[in-house]
C-alpha cells in the first residue's frame, strides 16, 4: 500500500486531534479507574502514531518502540496503577486543587502557549509531523499541569506518565523518533519508576493513611507531636 | 431540467412544518422499543396538536401582550429558520438573506419571548424556568458560536450554503477540526433541545423541568403552536448539523432529479440522527442543573479546540 505524504500528514493530525483530546479528558475526569483507562488510551494513540510515521518515514526501529509503548503504556502500566489502587485501596475519587472548568481554561491557554512555542520550529522543519509538534508540547504541559492541580499522588503519577507520553509524542514528530537505545532506556526507566512509585505509595499511605499529597507538609517533628 | 429555487423552498418550508412532529414521534417510538413499552406510533404528536388547536385558550387575568404574542413569533422564527438551513437543496433564495450568526440570532429571540413569557404571568415555576433557561442559553451560545465559526474558518464562510457546497464537494475529509466542532455542536444540540442529560422533555416534575416549566400557563391554541415550534426546533438543530458535518445527497442548483434523493436522504439521516439522539438519552440519566455548565463547559471546549486544531493541524 502506498500513501502519499498529504494523506500522511492528514492521519497523523487526525491521531494527534485524538492525543489532544485524551489529555483534556483526563484533566476532566473526575473518577481514577476513568483516569486510567484514559492513559491507556493515550498509550494506545501514541502507538498508532508512531507506527504510522514509522511506516511512511522508513525508519523501522520506530515499529519496535511503537510495539514497547503499546505492551508498556497501554497494558502494564495501566495494570500496575490499578493493582496498586486496588492494595492501597485508596478513594477512588481525583481531588483537584482548582475546579475543573478553569483547569480547561488553563489548559486551552497551555496549548495557545505552546502553539507559539512551537512557531519557529515549526517554520524551519520540513518533516510531515511538523504539525503534531504543537500538541505533542501541549500534551506535555497538560500533563505538567495534571501534576500541580491534582491532591492525591496516584493521580500526580499519571500526570507524571502523561508528561512521559508528550515527551515521547515529540521525539517522534520533532525528529522521527530518538535512537532505539534511548528509547529502550527510557521504557525502562519508565518501567522501573513505576515500581519504585509503588513502593514509595506504600510507605506513604502506611506513614500518613492516606495518599493526599497535603499529609506531607506536616513531616516536622514539632507538628508530628501536636 | 431545472427547477424554480422558489418552489424547492416552499417544498422545504412546508417539509420543516409537516415532518417536524413526525421526527419527534419517531424519536418517542424510538425510546419505547428501547424501554420495552409498546408505542403510540409516529403519528402520535400530530394528534396531539389536533386536540390542542381544538381546545380553548384559558389566559391568566394578568396576561400581556408578550404572552399572547409569543408562541406566534416562536412558529414564525422557527419557519423563517427552516428556510434558511439547506435541508433538501443548497439553492435557497432565501439563504443568501441570512448567513449562520443570523440563524444563531433568531433562535436568541425565539429564546428571549419565551422567558419573557414564562415570568409573564408571575408565577413561581415560570420564573425559575425563564431563569434556568436563560443560564444554560448563556453557556450554550458562546459554544455554539465558537463551533459554528470553527465550520466557518475552514470553509471561509460563514453562509451555510457556501459551507455546504465546500464540505459536500469532498474537500473536507478528515479535518480534525471539523470533528471537534462536530462533537461540541452535538453536545450543545442536547442542551438547546432541552434533551436528556440537560433537560427531560418528558417530565412535569416541578424540580427538573425547564423547557417545561416556562410554558406551563400556556393552553389550547398557543400551547400547540408553542410545542410545535419547539419540535422544529429539534427538526433544524438535527438539520443543521446535518447540512453543516455531512451534507452528502443534498440537491445542487436546482435540478429536478436530485430532489427525490434529497428526500431520501434526509430522512435516513433523520432516522439514524434520532436512534443517537435516543442512545444518548437511554444510556445517560438527567444530570443536576449545577453539573449543567460543567457539560456545556466541555462543549465550549471542544469548540475551541477545534478552532485551535485548525490553525495548528490544518
Amino acid at each position: 500500500m502506498d500513501i502519499s505524504l498529504e494523506t500522511a500528514a492528514r492521519i497523523t493530525s487526525f491521531i494527534a486531534a485524538l492525543v489532544l483530546i485524551t489529555s483534556f479528558a483526563m484533566l476532566a475526569q473526575k473518577r481514577i479507574y476513568g483516569l486510567i483507562h484514559l492513559f491507556a488510551w493515550q498509550g494506545l494513540f501514541l502507538a498508532l502514531n508512531t507506527a504510522v510515521v514509522g511506516y511512511i518515514a522508513d525508519k523501522h526501529h520506530l515499529f519496535i518502540s511503537s510495539l514497547l509503548t503499546l505492551g508498556l503504556k497501554v497494558f502494564l502500566l495501566p495494570y500496575i496503577l490499578y493493582v496498586l489502587i486496588k492494595r492501597l485501596n485508596i478513594r477512588k475519587d481525583v481531588e483537584t486543587i482548582v475546579n475543573m472548568p478553569t483547569t480547561m481554561l488553563i489548559g486551552i491557554g497551555l496549548v495557545i502557549f505552546s502553539y507559539h512555542l512551537t512557531a519557529p520550529v515549526r517554520e524551519l522543519s520540513t518533516l510531515m509531523t511538523r504539525s503534531t509538534l504543537t500538541i505533542a508540547l501541549a500534551t506535555v504541559m497538560i500533563g505538567l499541569l495534571m501534576m500541580i492541580t491534582r491532591r492525591n499522588a496516584v493521580t500526580q503519577i499519571i500526570g507524571f506518565l502523561a508528561m512521559e507520553n508528550g515527551l515521547f509524542f515529540t521525539a517522534t514528530s520533532a525528529t522521527y523518533g530518538m535512537p532505539l537505545v534511548v528509547e529502550l532506556g527510557v521504557a525502562l526507566d519508565v518501567l522501573i519508576a513505576a515500581f519504585i512509585f509503588g513502593i514509595f505509595f506504600f510507605h506513604i499511605s502506611t506513614t500518613f493513611d492516606s495518599l493526599d499529597v497535603g499529609q506531607m507538609a506536616r513531616l516536622k517533628e514539632d507538628e508530628m507531636n501536636e | 431540467m431545472n427547477i424554480n429555487p422558489y418552489i424547492i423552498e416552499f417544498l422545504q418550508v412546508a417539509v420543516v412544518i409537516g415532518l417536524a412532529p413526525a421526527f419527534v414521534g419517531w424519536i418517542r417510538m424510538l425510546k419505547c422499543w428501547f424501554q420495552g413499552r409498546t408505542t403510540a406510533g409516529l403519528f402520535q404528536p400530530y394528534r396531539d396538536l389536533r386536540k390542542l388547536f381544538s381546545k380553548e385558550i384559558v389566559l391568566a387575568h394578568n396576561a400581556s401582550w408578550i404572552f399572547r404574542f409569543t408562541p406566534y413569533l416562536l412558529f414564525g422564527t422557527a419557519v423563517l429558520a427552516g428556510a434558511i438551513i439547506p435541508i433538501l437543496s443548497i439553492d435557497l433564495p432565501l439563504a443568501a438573506t441570512a448567513d449562520v450568526i443570523v440563524l444563531i440570532a433568531l433562535f436568541a429571540i425565539a429564546r428571549f419571548f419565551l422567558a419573557l413569557a414564562g415570568m409573564d404571568i408571575g408565577t413561581a415555576f415560570g420564573g425559575m424556568g425563564s431563569s434556568r433557561e436563560m443560564m444554560i442559553a448563556s453557556l450554550a451560545e458562546p459554544a455554539m458560536l465558537m463551533a459554528i465559526f470553527t465550520v466557518s474558518l475552514a470553509n471561509k464562510s460563514t453562509s451555510l450554503a457556501e459551507i455546504v457546497q465546500v464540505i459536500n464537494s469532498g474537500q473536507m475529509m478528515l479535518r480534525p477540526s471539523l470533528a471537534f466542532a462536530f462533537i461540541a455542536f452535538i453536545l450543545i444540540t442536547l442542551a438547546e433541545t432541552g434533551r436528556i442529560p440537560v433537560d427531560n422533555p418528558a417530565t412535569h416534575l416541578e424540580l427538573t423541568m425547564i423547557h417545561e416549566a416556562m410554558i406551563l400557563e400556556y393552553s389550547g391554541r398557543h400551547l400547540a403552536l408553542v410545542e410545535w415550534a419547539s419540535m422544529m426546533k429539534l427538526y433544524l438543530f438535527v438539520s443543521l448539523a446535518i447540512a453543516v458535518f455531512t451534507p452528502w445527497g443534498i440537491a445542487v442548483k436546482g435540478s429536478l432529479a436530485g430532489l427525490p434523493a434529497a428526500i431520501g436522504f434526509m430522512i435516513a439521516k433523520l432516522g439514524i440522527a434520532g436512534l443517537i439522539i435516543v442512545l444518548i438519552e437511554t444510556g445517560l440519566a438527567k444530570m443536576r442543573i449545577f453539573r449543567v455548565p460543567d457539560f456545556l463547559g466541555v462543549a465550549f471546549l471542544m469548540a475551541t479546540l477545534g478552532m485551535l486544531s485548525f490553525f495548528i493541524l490544518d
